[in-house]
């Protein structure tokens, strides 16, 4: 923080153009870079083998579904078979006997 | 099918060892820059890191392939939309102790760290940044500006943060 308007003033009053002040601001942002933690990874890969699992389990769970929806409608269609025209339960009238 | 499932599994670990060994360093500058952290002290920025590796891993397998998204743009996109998503939710929370900004971007607001950081730090594109967070591109080159200016040339006065600092110290003697 302290050192911010320090270095501006060593680089000189304004960088006036854009691509001059683009690059001011990036070496200002590239000045301290954090040092990565060692157990970083491990938490990444223990975290995201979690999200698969979860994944992979909520995409079988919903195959698992379709698969015994499929099966139920087929079950019901061959017992109901709904394609066939239903038994006629009234007699047509015969005129002209 | 169980020896398959395991040795993918080994190969997926072991690519991912070798992304995070290459990519995490710099993907944490960024988001420390992204919450204004101290280098040495970003208990945030690590929480956002680790969240975006574990989301990188868990889509590692679509990832892959010649049509497949480059990891470390995965990681970074998630990175950007999961930290905009937690500014938006906190900034209502006023009341919430926060801790104190303290990395070299810490007067900009949390949207004029993420454009700046994205565009500048990061080299983003204009379009893709703007098409990122839903803005348009004017809106993206205004906000960056800004920022620029905001850093270069800070306003008179000490931070935001060491304001609130002095104002607790006398509010303590």
């Amino acid at each position: 923080m302290r050192c911010r308007p320090a270095a501006a003033r060593r680089r000189g009053a304004v960088p006036v153009n854009r691509a001059e002040r683009e690059a001011a601001v990036r070496r200002i942002m590239r000045e301290s870079s954090p040092r990565v933690p060692p157990e970083l990874y491990a938490d990444a890969l223990r975290r995201g083998r979690r999200m698969l699992g979860r994944r992979v389990a909520a995409r079988r769970l919903l195959w698992l579904l379709l698969c015994a929806a499929a099966l139920a409608f087929t079950v019901w269609a061959v017992n109901a078979r709904p394609w066939e025209r239903p038994p006629s339960e009234t007699t047509p009238p015969l005129p002209g006997w | 099918m169980r020896g398959r499932h395991a040795s993918r599994d080994a190969r997926r670990a072991e690519e991912f060892r070798v992304f995070v060994a290459g990519a995490a360093g710099r993907l944490l500058h960024t988001a420390t820059l992204l919450t204004a952290e101290a280098p040495g002290d970003n208990p945030r920025a690590r929480r956002l890191l680790t969240l975006a590796l574990a989301h990188t891993y868990a889509c590692w397998d679509g990832l892959r392939g010649e049509d497949g998204e480059d990891p470390y743009d995965r990681a970074r996109r998630y990175l950007a939309v999961r930290f905009a998503h937690e500014a938006r939710g906190r900034r209502g929370a006023l009341g919430r102790a926060r801790p104190r900004p303290r990395g070299p971007l810490a007067r900009l607001t949390a949207r004029e760290r993420l454009i700046l950081v994205l565009r500048l730090y990061e080299g983003v594109a204009e379009e893709q940044t703007a098409a990122l967070l839903g803005l348009t591109g004017e809106h993206v080159r205004t906000v960056c500006d800004r920022a620029v200016a905001t850093v270069l040339h800070p306003p008179r006065g000490p931070a935001p943060a060491a304001r609130r600092e002095t104002a607790a110290r006398a509010a303590s003697s």
